[in-house]
């Protein structure tokens, strides 16, 4: 039989997945033609404010690669934009003169940014927020301009400005109410919404309403209806967005505010469909990513022939994506006369939750602060639950089990990329998948925000019952299935001495490992016999193996090291010298004190090393990084210890040391604390007679402020405690984790309590002196430079002259 | 269109390291020289599909290598990227004899 043709017009997120549910369940039944007006395909339109956020990148956010379209053979027409339909003869017509008969058609056109008609708007630099293009154009302006205006204080536009601030620019958001986000929050979350982004920087002119756009060619200013003006380099215009619905109606395809489709997502034109952003259903518009998929899905059920209820409509719920914000709110979102509310008010955590009850039923909720409860309440109000049902469940992680039981599997557990429940218990059934790992790697489920990685936990631990092992959710990866624990146990009881060894007699799924799991026991096998293993280079990350940090261009950094952020003239020249030598293309001063020379060539590595003549700076290990100390005591007028002097008495000691991630240390005088231990691995804080121990401190990924260990009276006694929580997190914490991670799994009563204990502190310093003794025996770069072997396998670079054969 | 290949001597097999890569500067291509642990030799186009990272610098294991800027697993035997991700790197046959390691690259 000949294939029917189905013509797609509109690229994106909600046509291509409608796409995805016709190829499941009627693989060979089309052919298939894809008409985008934008030169990409299909592309996460979500994940742009993280893209102009700067946490990922454009070439990161595509969802379907071009190969896709290829081994799906769908013919792609990027870049090419769909100009009129006939209905009659059953064609579409591009701007390009091509005309594509089809059987069926789906329109999924997608929304156009609502643009105020002001006078000025068409200026350079006015532009909406809706595309890659968009997010070039402000990228791009944030590099030669500085002032930013976003006009409009909902979602996108909050979006928008969080990522012009990333981007270095000062940003006003011009908001015509009274409070932000004001269609899914209340005032009271709006207000607080308003508090947390002014301290991350953001201005908020509310109340507003812009008349004018000012400037020559390009924008200078904007003008409100009362006189008052604002500069501005940029105009970010994020009031909103309308269907696209031009195409259909000046093809005779009813329209409201958008097409006008029934359950089935048909339009009222036999043949041709609607999907996503530019259809209305039951007079609702929808434009955010749930429903768009759930609307997919059953117009793929239409279109392949199989009976389906339909298209139900979806309550709407809504997450801001800025970081170190969270808010969530779901269907109804204020109360009138009749609605009853229960409500948590927590000024001083910043907490605020109300959830909206008629009737006896939850119709809505708005979160803020902690959202934990969103998807639950999202569920909750679908099914139409009382509100005892929210009440009565105890908060406990049973509850969470009972949540995910009771959703149906067309659910969607993972908002970013559309994954059902339905789709996961499949993949965990016909794959047998037990990790949450393992889900992610098979079906995308928590592989984007993340944020649902609880459910689909949950989720396995219902669907696998009594199989679900809670502590063996981590296997050090995927070429075996036992965890760090037990690795490190067997490698001690079976006396294992080497990466092979361990593979094998621990029937490793992988000939070779992978790596993951070659790194780790790495670590491992020499974190417990440390004077007999030898440290296999090859099972190193190239900065470990090479002792240098490799560049995004394939050169390499040089980070000597200076003991407590103390340096001399001498040294200093030195470094002058070789960075004229070798044109270095950059020296930079790092957050650990020290010199950074960027842009080695791999080649010229040992001679730097050489020339330098100084100790290597471990700015690629995992173990000691650096000891940031304040002035201290000999300088500074408020310094009541030496802190300079016990911080290098700290570097010397514990330098060259292998742990499970990197360690940054630092020692202050006194509690003002200038070398920033709250943020360390280990800060140490001098006071008048005693010095305070924190420990478990992060300022990066993931902020932790350290807590106080212990509090100790000598150097010595600052030394040994340091060295005793060191070697207990050498010995316990999994490769790669932080001791911030560590301490918060484990507990700081926990380690507290281990190093108490007299015979065990001792012992773990002994344990410590002798892993010390050996990384200390030479200096990496030394070894490498006096090294034939090393020299030749590592640091060179084969060159075949040409001609040669 | 047919390609003209020629061939080059790249190194001796003995000052290989095992288990680990090696640039290789060549008739103007840049390729990445393995030694695998079962003593096979494979060579592949040098950078990542992805952002460029120097593939001869990426940890081996079997018969794949881990780009050193995001761990992206690439087959050093076909090139291909293995999934989660999408992509495949030229590869170029190798040719030992006598302890000499010859390529053969474009003309």
């Amino acid at each position: 039989m000949e294939k029917q043709k189905l013509v797609l017009i509109g690229n994106g997120m909600a046509g291509v997945r409608a796409v995805e549910e016709i190829l499941k369940l009627s693989p060979d039944q089309f052919d298939i033609t894809v008409f985008g007006s934008e030169p990409y395909p299909n592309y996460d339109r979500i994940q742009l404010s993280k893209v102009l956020q700067g946490d990922t990148e454009i070439s990161d956010i595509t969802l379907n690669s071009w190969e896709w379209y290829e081994e799906n053979n769908i013919l792609l027409y990027p870049g090419e934009t769909v100009t009129a339909v006939d209905t009659e003869k059953q064609t579409v017509t591009t701007d390009k003169d091509r005309q594509v008969p089809y059987d069926k058609l789906i329109m999924a056109t997608g929304s156009v940014p609502f643009m105020l008609p002001l006078p000025g708007a068409d200026k350079e630099g006015v532009t909406a927020f809706r595309d890659i293009k968009d997010c070039e154009q402000m990228i791009e302006s944030a590099e030669q301009y500085k002032k930013a205006v976003v006009i409009g204080g909902g979602l996108l536009g909050l979006e928008a400005a969080r990522g012009l601030l990333n981007l270095g620019m000062e940003v006003d958001v011009v908001h015509i109410a009274d409070f932000l986000m004001e269609r899914q929050l209340d005032r009271t979350a709006g207000k607080m919404l308003q508090k947390e982004l002014e301290k991350q920087g953001m201005n908020f002119l509310l109340e507003k309403q812009s008349q004018e756009i000012i400037g020559e060619d390009r924008v200078e200013g904007l003008r409100f209806k009362d006189g008052e003006e604002v500069e501005a380099d940029l105009v970010v215009m994020a009031v909103g967005i309308r269907p696209n619905a031009a195409l259909a109606s000046q093809s005779g395809i009813p329209v409201n505010r958008g097409i006008i489709v029934n359950d089935h997502l048909e339009t009222e034109i036999l043949n041709v469909y609607a999907v996503g952003e530019c259809a209305e259903h039951r007079e609702m518009v929808y434009g955010l990513v749930a429903p768009l998929y759930q609307q997919g899905q059953e117009m793929a059920k239409k279109i392949c022939g199989i009976e389906s209820e339909g298209y139900q409509g979806s309550v709407l719920s809504t997450q801001l994506k800025v970081s170190g914000v969270d808010v969530f709110s779901t269907g109804k979102i204020n109360e009138d006369e009749d609605t009853k509310t229960v409500k948590v008010f927590d000024d001083w955590r910043g907490i605020y939750q109300k959830v909206l009850v008629d009737e006896g039923k939850i119709t809505g909720a708005v979160l803020f602060g902690d959202t934990k409860e969103g998807n639950q309440l999202l569920s909750l109000i679908n099914k139409g639950a009382a509100i005892e049902e929210y009440l009565d469940q105890d908060k406990s992680d049973a509850a969470g089990i009972d949540f995910i039981a009771s959703m149906g599997s067309e659910e969607i557990v993972c908002g970013c990329n559309g994954v059902t429940k339905g789709t996961i218990v499949n993949a965990i059934g016909e794959q047998g998948l037990t990790t949450v790992d393992q889900v992610k790697g098979c079906t995308s489920a928590s592989r984007s925000c993340g944020g649902c990685k609880p459910l689909v936990a949950d989720l396995l631990e219902h669907t696998l019952g009594d199989e679900y092992d809670h502590n063996q959710k981590e296997s050090i990866c995927a070429c075996t299935s036992l965890s760090r624990d037990e690795v490190v146990e067997e490698i001690k009881s079976k006396g294992l001495t080497h990466i092979r060894e361990v593979m094998n007699v621990l029937e490793w799924k992988t000939e070779e490992g992978c790596s993951k799991c070659k790194p780790a026991l790495n670590y491992y096998l020499g974190m417990i016999n440390p004077s007999e293993y030898k440290d296999e280079k090859e099972s190193r990350f190239v900065n470990e193996r090479l002792h240098a940090n490799i560049q995004n261009d394939g050169t390499y950094s040089v980070v000597p090291r200076m003991y407590g952020g103390v340096t001399n003239s001498e040294d200093l020249r030195k470094i002058a010298d070789v960075a004229d030598k070798y044109e270095v293309k950059m020296i930079k001063v790092t957050g650990g004190q020290r010199l950074d020379l960027l842009g080695v060539q791999k080649e010229d590595l040992p001679r730097i090393w050489s020339e330098l003549d100084m100790p290597s700076g471990s700015a690629y290990a995992k173990g000691l990084r650096t000891v940031k100390t304040c002035v201290g005591a000999d300088f500074c007028r408020f310094g009541t210890q030496d802190s300079i002097g016990l911080g290098v008495q700290m570097e010397k000691k514990f330098e060259g040391l292998n742990t499970p991630h990197k360690v940054k240390m630092s020692v202050s005088a006194c509690p003002r604390n200038c070398a920033e231990g709250s943020v360390k691995d280990v800060g140490v804080v001098g006071l008048d007679g005693e010095f305070e121990i924190y420990v478990g401190g992060n300022g990066g990924t993931h902020m932790r402020q350290a807590e106080l260990l212990s509090k100790v009276k000598t150097e010595e006694e600052v030394i040994d405690a340091t060295a005793a929580f060191l070697q207990y997190y050498r010995e316990d914490a999994n490769y790669l984790e932080r001791t911030s991670a560590w301490v918060e799994r484990v507990g700081l009563d926990h380690i507290q309590s281990v190093l108490s204990n007299k015979k065990t502190f001792i012992e773990l310093i002994q344990r410590m002196n002798e892993a010390l003794a050996v990384v200390q025996q030479q200096d990496p770069w030394k070894e490498a430079i006096e090294s034939e072997t090393l020299l030749r396998d590592l640091y060179k670079n084969v060159k075949v002259a040409a001609g040669s054969n | 269109m047919e390609q003209v290949l020629k061939r080059v001597f790249a190194a001796k097999l003995s000052d290989l390291p095992e288990k680990l890569g090696r640039t290789v500067e060549a008739g103007g291509l840049e390729l990445a020289i393995f030694k695998l642990a079962d003593d096979n030799i494979r060579v592949i186009e040098n950078r990542c599909p992805h952002k460029g990272g120097v593939l001869a610098e990426g940890m081996v294991s079997g018969e794949h290598v881990f780009c050193p800027m995001h761990d992206w697993k690439i087959s050093v035997v076909d090139g291909k990227v293995q999934d989660p991700d999408t992509g495949c790197v030229q590869t170029y046959d190798v040719e030992v004899q006598n302890g000499d390691v010859y390529i053969y690259i474009p003309e």
